[in-house]
Formats: C-alpha cells, sequence, structure tokens
C-alpha cells in the first residue's frame, strides 16, 4: 500500500467524472455528472432513491458505460471496461448487498478471483492481512465460515478484501442499511482510519446524519443531475445542523432557473363540497422488504388535490397499494363518494371511479410484451365493448386505442408495437389514458413524472391539473417537493408510514414541509 | 429514442406499415424454424456416421415408415390423437406462465380410469354415451390430481415445476397399482384392464386405421389456440403468464386462475390418456408408459406455444417417432435416438434464438 504519502498526492484526483451521462430507456440516469475523488477524503454521494447512484457506481466500477462524457482515472481519460479492469484499475466496490459467498471461510473468499491454475497462496495473504488489520486496528477471523459473520464482520471482510487488491479508491454503496447503530459508528471510524492512510472512499448514503457525520465533501445528486456539493473547506466550517440544513436545501430546495417551476395556478376548492374521498385510521401491517402504515386519515373534496410528500420509502406506495385494493388493510376505512370500499376488490375499486396510475410503469402497469392497443384496456378485460361474450372485438379496441393514442399525442410506431419499446414519457402517456379514461372520480397518482424528461413532465403535470379542474379528487404522491408547491392544494407529510403532518400551500409551505420531513415539527 | 420522435400518423397508416411488418415477422419465424432443424439434422447424421450407420439410409428410413408408407402414415396420425391433447394442455399453462410438467402422471391416471370405466359404463348404456362418460371422468380424475400443485402455486407460491414433476412420479405409480390391484382384469393372467371391445372404441375415420380421436385432438387444440388468443378469459392467462404483478395491478384474481390453469392443462392431459386408450389401445397393461407428455414439451416450444404451428410439429414428432421406431429395428439404431435428434433440434433452435438476438441487438447499437 502506498498510504504513506497522503500528503503529498492530497490535491489530485484519483479519479474524476467529466460531464457523465448515462441513459436507459426512457430514462436519464445521471445527466452530465461531474464529480472529483481524491485521496484521503471521504466523498459522500448523497441522494434519494432512483437520484442515480446506483448507475454512478456502476460506471466507477465497470459494471456500466457511460454514453456521454469521461472518467478520468490518475488525469488521464480512462474507459473503465469491466469490473477486472476497475479492480487492476484501483477502485474497490462494496457493494449494497453482500457479495460473499457465504459457505466459505474469509480466508477462501479473499482468494476468490486469483488465477486458476496457482495453487492458493494462504500465507502471503495471512501476512498481508495481519499488516493490514494491524494498521486499521480491525481483527478479522481468516479461518471463520462467513455465514458466522455478523453484518458488520462481513462488511469488514469485503473491505479488507478491497484493500487485499491494492485499491486507491474504495466504493461504499449504502453501506450502513443493514448495520446497527454501533456497525454503523465501527464503520464510520474505519472510513476514517482508511482516507488517514490515503486511501479515496466514495460513500453513498440516503441518510443525512451520516453524510454529515462521516464525510469530508458532500455532492447531492437529484434525479440524476448534480445539484450541489459542500467541498472539506465549508464542510468544516459549519456545524452538524448546519450541513444538514444546507443539504435540506440542496435535496428539496427551490433551484435558480429551474424551468419545471412554474406558479401555481389559483384554484378555488369549495369548501362546503362533500368529501370524495375520506380515509380514517387506514393502517397496514409491515412486511420484511416494506414499512407498514398507520393512523393515516384525511380528506379530498372534488377538484382538489391533496399532496403527499415525503422521502422515499417511508410508506408512500404502501398507501397507494391499500387504497386501489391491492395490499391488505388491518384497519381503517376508506369511502369512496361516502360509501365504504375498504372490503371490495381492486376491480370494483375500479369500477367506482378509483384510479390508481402507478409509479412501476413497466413492472406493474404494463406488460412489455402486449401492444399498445391492448395496454389501454389491461384493467377492463372482458368489458364490453371491446369483448362481447367474452370474445376480443379487434376493431372496437383498435378504433378506441387510435382515438386514446391522438387524444394522450402517445408517439408510437403502431398500436401493435410492444408498450415496452416505447420511451418512458409514452408509456406514462399510455397510463394516463387508461386511468383518466371515463368514470374516474378519484386518482392517485404515484410518481407521475419520475424519471420523465422536461416536456413529458410537464405534459403529465397538466394533465394532472386538468383532472381536477374536472372536479376529481386526486391524491398525488410525490418527492419532488417542487412538484408538489406547483400544484397541490395541501400537502401531507408522510415519514415512517404515518402523516406527520399536513400544510396548506401557501408561502411559507416550503419550509414547513423541509421541517416536518426531517422530523422536526412545522 | 427514434421513436419518440416519429410522427404520430392516423390508424390506417399505422395498420399498413404494419401489415407488411408482419408478412416480414412471419418470413422470418419460418427461417428461424427451418433452418436449425436442418442444421440439427445435419449434427444428428454426423453423429450417425460416427456410430456406422448410414445417415441417409436411417432418414430414408423415418421417412418411408413414418411418412410414405399407408401404414406408416396412418399409424402417425392416429399416434397424433393424444399428442395434440397433451400440446393443448401444455400451450395453456405454458402460455399463462406455469410449468405444468405432470403431463405423464395426468396422462396415465386419465388413461387407467377412461379405460376402468368404459368396458363397464358401455354395458350399461349406449357406447356414444358411455364414451363420453369415460372422458368426463378420466378429466375429472387429472383435474383432481392437478390440485396439489395448483394449489401450492396458487396460495404458497411453491414453484410447480418441482411440484408437478414429483406428482407425476406419484401419478405414474398409483396408475399402476390401479391396474394391478383395483381394475385389473380377472380373465387374464396378464396384469392388464379389461379390454374395451374393438366395435365400442372410438370409430375409425373412413376405411383407414386412424382413430377419430384424430379430429377430437385437431379440434381441442385449435379451440385452445383461439380461446388463448381471441377472448378475454385467454388474454387474462395471458396477462398473468406475462407480467404477474400486472395481473394484480389489474384487479385479475390470480390465485383463482391459476387453479383454473392447471385444472385445464391437466383435464386435457386426461383427455389425451382417455382418446388414447378409448381411441386405440382398449386397455392400460401394467407399466404401460409411453411418456407422451415430456416429448409434446419440446414440439410445444418450436410452435412458440401457436395451435396450428403446434399441430405441425406434433406430426413431425410422430412422423419421428413411429419411423423412428422401424429405422431403428432395421439398422440397429437405439430407438431412443428420436429424442437424440429432438434434443439437438431443440438446442440449435436456442443457439439460432441467441444469435439473431445478438444480431438485433448490435444492429440497433
Amino acid at each position: 500500500m502506498s498510504g504513506s504519502s497522503s500528503s503529498s498526492v492530497a490535491g489530485r484526483d484519483i479519479v474524476a467524472l467529466e460531464g457523465v451521462t448515462k441513459r436507459f430507456p426512457g430514462i436519464v440516469a445521471n445527466d452530465s455528472v461531474d464529480l472529483s475523488i481524491r485521496p484521503g477524503e471521504v466523498h459522500v454521494l448523497l441522494g434519494e432513491n432512483g437520484a442515480g447512484k446506483s448507475t454512478l457506481i456502476g460506471m466507477l466500477s465497470g459494471l456500466q458505460q457511460p454514453d456521454e462524457g469521461r472518467i478520468l482515472v490518475d488525469g488521464k481519460p480512462t474507459p473503465i471496461t469491466s469490473p477486472r479492469h476497475a479492480l487492476a484499475l484501483g477502485i474497490g466496490t462494496v457493494f449494497q448487498h453482500m457479495m460473499l459467498v457465504p459457505t466459505l471461510t474469509v480466508a477462501e473468499n479473499l482468494l476468490l478471483g486469483g488465477p486458476w491454475w496457482q495453487r492458493p497462496r494462504t500465507e502471503e495473504l495471512e501476512a498481508r492481512v495481519a499488516e493490514i488489520t494491524r494498521s486499521l486496528g480491525i481483527t478479522v477471523k481468516l479461518h471463520a465460515k462467513v455465514s458466522e459473520l455478523s453484518l458488520g464482520e462481513q462488511q469488514q471482510v469485503e473491505i479488507l478484501r478491497a484493500m487485499v487488491r491494492n485499491s486507491r479508491l474504495l466504493i461504499l454503496d449504502e453501506s450502513t442499511s443493514m448495520l446497527t447503530p454501533k456497525g454503523i459508528d465501527e464503520l464510520g471510524a474505519l472510513m476514517r482510519r482508511l482516507v488517514e492512510q490515503g486511501l479515496a472512499i466514495v460513500f453513498i448514503t440516503h441518510k443525512l446524519k451520516e453524510a454529515a457525520a462521516f464525510g469530508d465533501r458532500i455532492s447531492v445528486l437529484k434525479l440524476g443531475r448534480k445539484v450541489g456539493e459542500i467541498p472539506p473547506e465549508r464542510f468544516r466550517a459549519l456545524g452538524e445542523q448546519a450541513i444538514i440544513s444546507e443539504i435540506v436545501e440542496l435535496m428539496f430546495g427551490k433551484q435558480k432557473d429551474d424551468p419545471e417551476a412554474v406558479e401555481r395556478p389559483v384554484r378555488t376548492v369549495r369548501a362546503e363540497a362533500a368529501p370524495l374521498l375520506q380515509v380514517a385510521d387506514l393502517a397496514v401491517a409491515p412486511t420484511d422488504n416494506a414499512p407498514g402504515l398507520s393512523s393515516i386519515s384525511f380528506d379530498i373534496r372534488p377538484g382538489e388535490i391533496l399532496g403527499i410528500a415525503g422521502i422515499d420509502g417511508n410508506g408512500q406506495k404502501q398507501l397507494a397499494e391499500a387504497l386501489a385494493g391491492q395490499r391488505a388493510a388491518t384497519s381503517g376505512s376508506v369511502r369512496l363518494e361516502g360509501i365504504a370500499i375498504e372490503a371490495l376488490s381492486v376491480g370494483e375499486r375500479r369500477r367506482r371511479g378509483l384510479r390508481y396510475l402507478t409509479d412501476d410503469r413497466l413492472g406493474e402497469g404494463t406488460v412489455g410484451t402486449f401492444p399498445v392497443s391492448i395496454n389501454f384496456f389491461l384493467k377492463q378485460v372482458g368489458a364490453a365493448p371491446f369483448w362481447r361474450h367474452g370474445v376480443e372485438q379487434r376493431g372496437e379496441i383498435d378504433e378506441r386505442a387510435a382515438q386514446l393514442v391522438r387524444e394522450y399525442d402517445v408517439r408510437t410506431p403502431s398500436l401493435k408495437t410492444p408498450v415496452a419499446r416505447l420511451s418512458g414519457g409514452n408509456i406514462q402517456k399510455v397510463l394516463l389514458a387508461r386511468e383518466l379514461a371515463e368514470g374516474a372520480k378519484v386518482v392517485i397518482f404515484n410518481k407521475p413524472t419520475y424519471g420523465l424528461d422536461l416536456a413529458n413532465t410537464l405534459a403529465s403535470r397538466q394533465r394532472i391539473r386538468d383532472t381536477a379542474a374536472r372536479g376529481l379528487a386526486v391524491l398525488l404522491i410525490s418527492t419532488d417537493l417542487e412538484e408538489l408547491l406547483s400544484m397541490c392544494d395541501r400537502v401531507a407529510v408522510i415519514a415512517n408510514g404515518a402523516i406527520v403532518g399536513t400544510v396548506e400551500n401557501t408561502d411559507d409551505a416550503r419550509t414547513r414541509i423541509g421541517r416536518l420531513m426531517i422530523g422536526l415539527a412545522a | 429514442m427514434s421513436i419518440d420522435t416519429a410522427p404520430t400518423t392516423s390508424a390506417a397508416a399505422l395498420d399498413a406499415t404494419s401489415a407488411a411488418a408482419t408478412r416480414r415477422d412471419i418470413l422470418h419465424r419460418l427461417l428461424m424454424t427451418l433452418g436449425p432443424i436442418l442444421i440439427a439434422l445435419v449434427i444428428a447424421g454426423c453423429i450417425l456416421l460416427a456410430v456406422g450407420v448410414d445417415p441417409l439410409a436411417y432418414y430414408g428410413f423415418v421417412l418411408e415408415k413414418g411418412l410414405f408408407s399407408p401404414l406408416g402414415i396412418q399409424q402417425t396420425l392416429t399416434r397424433m390423437a393424444p399428442l395434440l391433447f397433451l400440446a393443448a394442455g401444455l400451450i395453456v399453462a405454458f402460455r399463462a406462465g406455469m410449468w405444468n410438467l405432470g403431463g405423464d402422471g395426468q396422462f396415465l391416471l386419465g388413461a387407467v380410469t377412461a379405460a376402468a370405466s368404459a368396458p363397464v359404463l358401455v354395458q350399461i348404456m349406449p357406447s356414444w354415451l358411455a364414451l363420453t362418460f369415460s372422458f368426463l371422468i378420466a378429466m375429472a380424475v387429472a383435474m383432481i390430481w392437478s390440485l396439489v400443485p395448483a394449489l401450492l402455486r396458487a396460495y404458497q407460491g411453491v414453484n410447480e415445476i418441482i411440484t408437478t414433476l414429483m406428482m407425476t412420479f406419484l401419478g405414474t405409480s398409483l396408475a399402476n397399482v390401479l391396474v394391478k390391484l383395483v381394475f385389473r382384469d380377472p380373465s387374464t393372467t396378464v396384469p392388464q384392464t379389461r379390454t374395451l371391445p374393438v366395435e365400442d372404441r372410438l370409430p375409425r375415420l373412413f376405411e383407414t386405421t386412424i382413430t377419430s380421436g384424430l379430429l377430437l385432438g385437431l379440434a381441442a387444440i385449435i379451440i385452445v389456440h383461439l380461446v388463448m388468443t381471441r377472448t378475454a378469459f385467454g388474454l387474462k392467462l395471458r396477462i398473468v403468464g406475462a407480467n404477474p404483478r400486472a395481473a394484480v395491478h389489474a384487479g385479475l384474481g390470480v390465485s383463482g386462475l391459476t387453479v383454473t390453469v392447471f385444472a385445464i392443462s391437466a383435464g386435457l392431459a386426461g383427455l389425451a390418456g382417455a382418446v388414447d386408450i378409448i381411441g386405440v389401445q382398449g386397455n392400460v397393461r401394467a407399466d404401460w408408459n409411453p411418456a407422451y407428455g415430456l416429448a409434446v414439451i419440446p414440439a410445444v416450444f418450436l410452435a412458440r406455444m401457436n395451435g396450428f404451428a403446434a399441430i405441425g410439429f406434433v406430426f413431425l414428432l410422430s412422423v419421428l417417432s413411429i419411423g423412428g421406431e422401424s429405422a431403428a429395428r432395421r439398422l440397429g439404431v437405439p430407438n431412443h435416438f428420436t429424442l437424440v435428434l429432438v434434443s439437438i433440434v431443440l438446442i440449435v433452435l436456442a443457439l439460432a434464438e441467441y444469435v439473431d438476438h445478438r444480431y438485433n441487438q448490435s444492429r440497433k447499437a
């Protein structure tokens, strides 16, 4: 290891990203991101799910190639062509999910990946490990089976593996997500010792507190773009609270020259009108990988848009699914036009006018291999006039589909095109057409503009406004505060599966929502 | 993406362009199916050469016995009847994304119940009614047999590949036990069921030995194809098969549909057993297991679960198995060489698919 000469190389980038852009069908995962990674620094990458962190790591570790821009290693433009190449360049990655073989011992895991024609060099490894662990002040049981280690110990093994392979840059992807609070503190201390030896660390997280506690430099990603950076000088000058509030400002705050910012049109909701949707004390049991909901209550009147704000993964999807009937509620009531619907099936709720526009457009919203025309009617299979006595009426289907394609401006080569071949924006238009067609009374939008480009984002927002203007009740779930502020009448904030406060969308709504989101009282 | 910029044209223009695309698509499909089969024949020929058999003679015998001789083609067409029912059952299951690999157990249980019931029923009611009842009983028993994997899959998410395969072992053993212990014909020393008299079996077509079960099989597979492609019920099953989460999102009762799919698929397999007994065999001997169920799976895959294409591939499979049996006897090639041939076809086909996919990807990029 070349750690002792840290001071001489400090200040020069080990790895730098210049204008890196990565696109996936329908989504811009990274939009001209610049990043400089320096030895002796913990560089925190902060962002919500879907902000583009994983894609960025994928490119750094050689799993994916950027579409535009370049990656510089030691100042020289270097395409990182494979994970093996990344390792050879000294870039080691500890992925979110453990990548150790549980049935092998620690030593065997560390020896994996060596040349197959050689005998594993166990003695050499033991000497290396002893040297590294001594300098880091950790102990690793080389001959224990990985399955017998705690998650924190496994993580140390993964870090050790990267060190054994002479990594100069260590990427830790959501490494704290499975650790106990004590484990998290130990990891923080370990990172500190590693950077003191001259290593560079990229630490990915979506937890603000960890970012402030462990970082030297913070870059904030939002919807694929880098929206701000706090350099080390500034980082040291600020206290923890000040850093957190600055991050909140970066993550949720209004940006200058934001083209999406539209003044909220003044809409009058008749306060005396009876609510279309009433939810009282709704609760959902938590599952292995999803938080539950507790005591969710709200009303939405005709023509009103109620926003649900919150950091992603706090129960938004569970709320939408419970309302749509896809997820069983343990208690509470849901009333549509005053009639209880909480015991009804998904199909029956839809027939009564409750529509759910899912955020998972390809995963559950559409059947990707089916033609566009059929995807318009997925939720009406068997209904007249498109099916008569159970037999498909292709003429009726195509006629109505062509009409919807025109009305919602779906850009598709043909009605027969498999829907997965369309861009994200056009798939979203298919879903909008399906959910907003005749009979809708209450519409739940879950992250309706997630992953869309600007034009489609604006078009989708206009659809939602029009929906409310038609006198429908709208529940708008979004992680984009800007979006909520530009469209909603009221905004409820969800945290840990409970609504922690509801704010009228007035001038000071932004700060009050932001405070609620990070757990402070409005 | 280029699709984004494509102008939205009228529906008529859209259909015109897609018609040409469909023709090209069919041509491409045909090439991608027949090409690999030819290559596979060449590879299998090389294997025959290696074991010292003249491949041309082998293929010649196969064609002569399975296709060109009058007796052979009649045997081939007769063999198709149960295979078509099995293929129909597999199409329903595979299109709904469920791997019913228990066809053989369901087939044998259907065959045994048909063999047990038909000779008894014909003595107490008109022959056509008796045969109808036998068919229904065979179907019902196979459906009940499929309940275990169906319920496990529908409500517990247990992988049906494992459960149906295990149930098929149990099913074949149970069928044997039934033949030997319960339905054994007391008048013979051979362990077999009572024999349905030839005049009470399904009538033969015209002046040939071809069973009219062939027509039933053709009807079954065409009906299944039309139901799967043209009806709301078929579309629901296809949604479950293509994207189960979308099915939940769209409000379909996935559990109920799963059980239904297994019932239909197994019911058709049971009918396949019944049609083979009532139409051709007349009884079930102990330890009889033609293993049609597994043999049909490749044919259904080659046909990409299209009913009409499946008819063609089932015909090919029949020719191969009838002709292969005869060629094997005359040239000393093991009988199972037919299976070797079919599996080579499958492997080459999969490789061709992969190459084609890579080619398309690189052309797009």
